[in-house]
């Protein structure tokens, strides 16, 4: 049925048709729709029999969620931002157990300084958390990718987060198919774990595991990702012929056929950058895009075979791996290793910072040229911060730079 | 790597199956290991009589009487007639006295004796026909024990005793006040439902032709010849001996002691004829002894018990001489030995007769002939088996060196009794090595609960000097149970479950019906169950390699 | 009447023959579960696995075996299940140090989604894993109510990473972070945290502490708990011969001298208030509980501690006032320095 309404209230929506028996969540901005929504239908009763845990913190909910999944029940949580971090370590647990939750991360920037608006920080941090990382493109596909969450996570007993960007998807009024229960009901079976806590038979989950097997631990959850990268296309295949739509899937190829320049990307800034090489293909640029929709596992054969033929690749993220640049780059490298062709890393929209048209034009313009370094922040106000380092060189006790950067605008725009 | 889990897909190394730590023995680590032992329980080791008093307890602790009593019977023939006269040395070694006070072994034990009495219960001789004929010279405790067990053993048994009726110092010396002679008639009835044959009224004087005429004798005639003192006395001073009086008694004859009676002696002899001259009349009972109530032989209680009844004492005092209605006594102190030493001074107390009570001696005249029996210090020594010099001829009770008590007699007449069975078969009685001890500090008190002794009921005052009523009532079978179930079962298994239990690691096995093994599998050796056995029945020994 | 049911070592000991089957413990059962099987690695004489069995044993037998466990990292965790073999006879789930009672939290909303209200979830953990990083979750267990008997068994210390000190730690004690050295030696003063306090404090329908020396008390909680529903507490002491460094033989004696010390007030609560107390029956001073374990062993040395061991006297008195635990005339049995 389509429906004008909210990312947030899309996803609730999505979620509830999947039939969660257990939901809890600790609220966060940009999350706090999509709970708030969800706590509705189950407290109206809309949604039976799910039980909707309201935590003490968002370690809880992971944790409320892990105890859930063990005792056999579909579980559902979601976070943002410090939040994610907060529960990081009921995060590699939930993992490590092989237990298939599906969260929903509305990306946000992390703090300090605190910042809630959207880049890939938080879920880009637990990228090795061990769980399936799925990027949104569009509100719609925010809303089809928890359909087939739970199904992916439920086939491979392995957790799943749908990123989705927050404030961008989350909270922006569009029109959405939603799926009729019965459709949905055929697409996803009701859950059958591969281990269950059940008195009838006992079972001891969480051992401790030494050198001996831990290696091998490891191994199978990498071999479970390995068998993911067949099991996302298929069961995005499956959802396209039940659901009549393209979403999900591992990438998302745009015009890259022929392109001697590729962007890649995830999540929202993809509709931007495909407007963007639209017109620059009008304009006769050979530029394509490589949209991203599994990030873990990292479809390392699909991105070669996407960019194999490129002679740059321009890889726009909304993180920053303080240190080195990229962390998409770094991994779309590993996918390109033996393949020589200019590279260029871009840091973009950080904690909400627009990325424009005109300024992916001027960028597009500079890689094509070969002019751009090789790690790029999109947008960098330069003369602000020179003038903080400057600051920083001569005096010792130069206070706070967050608080410096902001005073220093205001004295230049006021 | 373990073999696939029973569920198959489970996974990996995260996920296990029950059970499966019965893989790992950590029996290798134990360096000490626990053992069941038993240990001898005080109050066995005290009891002459050689009873298994904590085995008797744990029967009647589950309202068991019938087989508590047997129990007691396969000791000793007299639970009733010991449950009232005995001086309880099993109470003073009782465990349970460190505690708060010793459990009222003697007066379960009376209990037990007087239920077997009035329900009629009965033993029988299960052992086939020896075909030896043991005579038994004397029919008190001693004798009596003897033949029982004898008879027990499937001997033919003669009791021959000079007396009217069996039953020794039982009958003719302890007063009816203590011990009601219905009682040792029913005990010693059962005796002789065994089919003991007595030859009452029949003083046996020439051993020799009974030697030859039975397979083997046992002398029990006890100490009846009152002990005199040289006390200087005028021509009509009435001097008598205890137990010819307390004889006199039992046979109805009234002895003339007046109205003033002077006793003379310190021990339970003296206590037992002052009390008994209260009853028949006397005004003024006082005793005469030359050390303080602490030293005095007489048991704490019979003195107290004395007292109660309106009996004098003169601690610290001699008689110097005695008169028609008077006696001197003279004052005595103790020296630093605590010996008593006149001090010459002198006091003159009216007295109308004495009784002496300074201990008996026995009539040893029917060994008199026989060369290889040895008499010391007034007494017939034998050997370990209880047999005198002559082979065949046992001996026994007041007559032997020993503590002259009827408990005593008792535990010398069983004995006598395996001895003698031994020799007619030509054996040697053997008996396993004793126990260690089960001391006090094997215990755990903790576990016992609170409970204050049973206080036996007795007879009102006025009654108890005018008849001789008995003073000490029994208990019932609520407070005989209340009172077994004192019992702490020193060195003996109570199935408390305790070890079972408190292994953290589940290494002791329950067999049921009083049985517990330890799982040598598991067992890491802490030592847990033997600190928390309450009895001290679990000890904790190196591991051998 | 009264006498006539006296029962030699009436009920302090485990089982006791004289005593009809329904009064019998779980633990004297042929046929008891032995949730925590043999072959787990605790250490010789240790506590906190008999405690644990004594107290799943219970819950099994309340239940009719309708359990699930779950655990907080610590010895109690490792020792059980070291891979490739468990101990544990229940459904059994390990997830982190401090979260074992949202995952409990978690498992009940699943089965009460399911419809399976008859399968009861336990929570448990160590003291360090309960009054210290399990605390935010533990509260909101409480607070929100949810079907979930939290056991915290209290070895007063990080005992699994080598005997550290905790929030329950006892003050004076020696562990390796609060070693034996300087002016003030051993666990600093603070005011302690009294998590049954803290756990009445959120009106949930049943807190209760137990020990391990006293059996009977401790299955009759771990019972009584389940016939509640909503959010239960059960606080059980569990000496560590490693870490108290006492004999493996002493584990339940020196409960027992927590108990009958004052150290450790043993009572039941409903719904925020106390409704009982076990008395102590022969009240001992403190240094009796103090001076056998090895933790306590500076107070006692060349020149001891009267001032520390008073002030531990004092907390004792505190607790035997505020709980009532002695009646009148129990005397102290030795002198209270
Ligand atoms: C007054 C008094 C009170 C006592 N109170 C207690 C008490 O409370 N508790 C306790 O444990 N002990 C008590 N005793 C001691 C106890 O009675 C004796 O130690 C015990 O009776 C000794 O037993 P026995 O079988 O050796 O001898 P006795 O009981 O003396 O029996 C010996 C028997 O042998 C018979 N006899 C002797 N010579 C011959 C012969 N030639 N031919 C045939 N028969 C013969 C005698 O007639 C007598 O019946 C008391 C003793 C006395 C005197
Ligand atoms: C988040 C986290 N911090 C620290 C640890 C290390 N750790 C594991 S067990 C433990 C101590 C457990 O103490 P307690 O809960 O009292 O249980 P005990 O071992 O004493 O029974 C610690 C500190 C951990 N596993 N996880
Ligand atoms: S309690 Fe268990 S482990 Fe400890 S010594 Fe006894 S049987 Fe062995
Ligand atoms: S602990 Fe109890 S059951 Fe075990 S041996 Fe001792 S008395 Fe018997
Ligand atoms: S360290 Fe303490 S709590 Fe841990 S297993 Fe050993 S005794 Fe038990
Ligand atoms: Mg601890």
């Amino acid at each position: 049925m389509l429906k004008q309404i909210e990312g947030s209230r899309g996803v609730a929506e999505a979620v509830a048709l999947s039939r969660p028996e257990v939901i809890c969540a600790y609220p966060i901005s940009p999350q706090t729709h999509i709970v708030e929504a969800l706590s509705t239908l189950v407290k109206s009763g809309e949604l039976a029999p799910c039980e909707f845990v309201n935590v003490e913190s968002e370690f809880a909910a992971m944790s409320v969620a892990i105890g859930a999944s063990a005792a056999g029940a579909r579980a559902y949580t979601a976070t943002a931002s410090q939040g994610l971090l907060y529960m990081a370590e009921p995060l590699y647990n939930a993992s490590g157990l092989g237990l298939p939750i599906v969260m929903t991360v509305a990306n946000r920037a992390i703090g300090a300084p605190i910042n809630i608006w959207n880049d890939h920080s938080d879920s880009m941090s637990q990228r090795d958390s061990g769980w399936i990382q799925l990027y949104a493109e569009t509100n719609q596909e925010a809303l089809d990718l928890h359909i087939q969450a739970f199904r992916i996570a439920e086939e491979l007993s392995l957790p799943v987060m749908v990123c989705m960007d927050g404030f961008v998807l989350t909270h922006a009024v569009e029109r959405v198919d939603v799926p009729e229960q019965g459709q949905v009901d055929a697409f996803l079976p009701p859950y059958e774990p591969r281990q269950v806590l059940d008195p009838e038979d006992p079972i001891s989950i969480g051992a401790m595991v030494g050198p001996d097997a831990f290696t091998e631990v490891r191994y199978l959850a990498h071999d479970k990702q390995m068998q993911a990268l067949d099991l996302i296309p298929a069961v995005a295949a499956d959802f396209r012929a039940a659901f009549g739509r393209d979403s999900g899937g591992l990438v998302r190829p745009y015009r890259c056929e022929d392109a001697e320049t590729v962007v890649v990307a995830l999540g929202s800034v993809l509709g931007t950058i495909k407007d963007t090489v639209d017109e620059l293909r009008d304009e006769g640029m050979s530029i394509g895009v490589l949209g991203l929709t599994s990030f873990r596992p990292f479809p390392l054969d699909a991105v070669r075979t996407a960019l194999g033929g490129a002679q740059r690749v321009v890889v726009l993220e909304r993180a920053l791996a303080v240190g080195i640049g990229g962390i998409v780059a770094a991994n779309v490298r590993m996918a390109l290793s033996g393949i020589s062709l200019h590279g260029y890393t871009v840091i973009a929209g950080l904690g909400g910072r627009a990325i424009t048209k005109a300024s992916l034009r001027r960028l597009f313009h500079e890689a094509a040229a070969d002019k751009l370094e090789p790690l790029t922040f999109l947008d960098l106000d330069r003369d602000l911060v020179e003038r903080e380092l400057q600051r920083t060189r001569t005096t010792r006790r130069s206070g706070p730079a967050a608080e410096n950067l902001l005073r220093d605008l205001g004295t230049r725009v006021g | 790597m373990p073999e696939a889990s029973k569920h198959g897909t489970l996974p990996f190394a995260i996920t296990l199956d029950p059970g499966s730590s019965l893989a790992n023995k950590t029996g290798s680590w134990r360096t000490e290991v626990p053992a069941y032992v038993d240990r001898l329980p005080p109050c066995n080791d005290a009891c002459p009589a050689g009873e298994n008093i904590q085995q008797w307890l744990h029967h009647a602790e589950e309202s068991g009487y019938e087989a508590a009593w047997r129990q007691i019977m396969a000791d000793n023939p007299f639970p009733a007639v010991m449950g009232r006269i005995c001086y309880r040395p099993c109470e003073t070694a009782c465990n349970r006295a460190i505690l708060d006070e010793p459990v009222g072994i003697n007066s379960v034990e009376r209990f037990l004796g007087d239920e077997a009495i009035k329900q009629g219960w009965a033993v029988s001789v299960d052992a086939p026909a020896s075909g030896k004929h043991v005579l038994v010279v004397g029919a008190g405790p001693s004798g009596l024990s003897a033949a029982y067990h004898l008879r027990l053993l499937g001997h033919e048994v003669t009791v021959r005793d000079s007396c009217p009726e069996a039953g020794g110092m039982m009958r003719y010396g302890i007063p009816a006040y203590r011990l009601p002679r219905d009682v040792v008639d029913a005990e010693i009835q059962r005796i002789a439902d065994l089919g003991v044959r007595f030859e009452l009224n029949t003083t046996v004087a020439d051993l020799r032709a009974e030697l030859d005429a039975f397979d083997a004798v046992f002398l029990a005639v006890g100490a009846h010849v009152g002990r005199r003192a040289d006390i200087p006395a005028g021509d009509s001073a009435r001097i008598l001996d205890a137990v010819s009086v307390l004889a006199q008694v039992e046979q109805g004859d009234q002895p003339l002691l007046g109205r003033r009676v002077a006793v003379y002696g310190g021990g339970n002899t003296a206590m037992d004829v002052a009390r008994t001259a209260r009853r028949l009349g006397a005004t003024d009972a006082v005793v005469v002894y030359r050390r303080t109530r602490d030293r005095m032989p007489a048991h704490d209680i019979e003195v107290t018990e004395a007292l109660e009844e309106g009996v004098r004492m003169r601690w610290l005092s001699t008689i110097t001489y005695a008169d028609a209605g008077r006696i001197t006594i003279e004052k005595m102190k103790l020296d630093e030995t605590g010996f008593p030493v006149p001090t010459g001074e002198f006091e003159d107390l009216e007295a109308d007769s004495v009784v002496l009570a300074l201990g008996q001696l026995s009539d040893l005249a029917l060994v008199e002939g026989l060369d290889d029996v040895t008499i010391t210090d007034h007494v017939v020594q034998v050997g370990a088996h209880l047999m005198t010099g002559h082979p065949g001829l046992f001996a026994g009770g007041d007559m032997v060196p020993s503590e002259r008590t009827a408990t005593v007699a008792i535990g010398h007449g069983k004995k006598a009794a395996r001895n003698i069975d031994a020799w007619l078969r030509g054996t040697t009685d053997q008996r396993p090595p004793r126990h260690d001890l089960a001391t006090y500090e094997r215990l755990n008190t903790w576990y016992y609960s609170d409970a204050p002794a049973t206080v036996r009921p007795r007879l009102d005052l006025a009654r108890r000097v005018s008849t001789f009523d008995e003073v000490v009532g029994g208990l019932d079978a609520s407070t005989a149970l209340f009172e077994a179930r004192r019992c702490m079962s020193c060195g003996n298994c109570l199935e408390c479950d305790n070890c079972f239990s408190v292994c953290p690691d589940n290494a002791i096995i329950k067999l049921g019906g009083g049985k517990y093994e330890i799982d040598l599998d598991f067992c890491k050796g802490c030592g847990l169950c033997a600190a928390e056995c309450p009895s001290g029945v679990i000890e904790m020994c190196p591991e051998r390699l | 009447m009264e006498r006539v049911r006296f029962y030699q070592i009436g009920s302090y000991a485990a089982g006791n023959r004289l005593l009809d089957g329904e009064l019998q413990t779980v633990q004297s059962d042929t046929h008891r579960t032995n949730s925590l099987n043999s072959g787990h690695r605790a250490c010789q004489g240790c506590g906190e696995a008999l405690g644990a069995r004594y107290a799943l044993d219970a819950v099994m037998r309340a239940t009719g075996n309708q359990m699930v466990a779950v655990n907080a990292t610590g010895c109690l965790e490792v020792f059980s299940t070291p891979y490739p073999e468990t101990a544990w006879q229940v459904p059994w789930l390990h997830s982190l140090f401090g979260n074992a009672p949202a995952v409990a939290t978690g498992v009940a909303a699943a089965l009460k989604a399911k419809g399976r209200t008859d399968v009861r979830v336990v929570g448990q953990g160590g003291d360090g894993g309960t009054v210290d990083i399990g605390l935010a979750c533990l509260s909101g267990m409480f607070e929100r109510n949810d079907d979930v008997l939290y056991i915290c068994y209290d070895n007063g210390g990080y005992m699994n990473t080598g005997v550290q000190r905790s929030g329950a730690t006892p003050h004076g004690a020696a562990t390796t972070t609060t070693p034996a050295v300087g002016p003030q030696p051993g666990n600093d003063f603070g005011k302690g945290k009294n998590l049954p306090a803290i756990a009445m404090a959120h009106r949930i329908p049943y807190v209760a502490t137990a020990t391990v020396a006293d059996l009977r008390d401790l299955e009759y909680k771990a019972t009584r708990a389940m016939k509640f529903h909503g959010a239960r507490y059960l606080h059980v002491l569990v000496p560590c011969p490693l870490g108290w460094r006492t004999a493996s033989n002493e584990t339940v004696k020196i409960a027992r001298l927590a108990t009958e010390t004052g150290i450790f007030p043993v009572f039941e609560a409903e719904d925020g208030e106390v409704v009982a107390v076990s008395k102590i029956r022969r009240r001992l001073p403190v240094a009796d509980y103090l001076q056998p374990q090895g933790r306590f062993a500076h107070l006692f040395g060349a020149t001891p501690r009267e001032d520390v061991i008073a002030k531990i006297q004092a907390e004792a008195d505190r607790n035997v006032r505020v709980f009532g635990l002695t009646d009148p005339e129990v005397p102290v049995h030795g002198v209270v320095s």
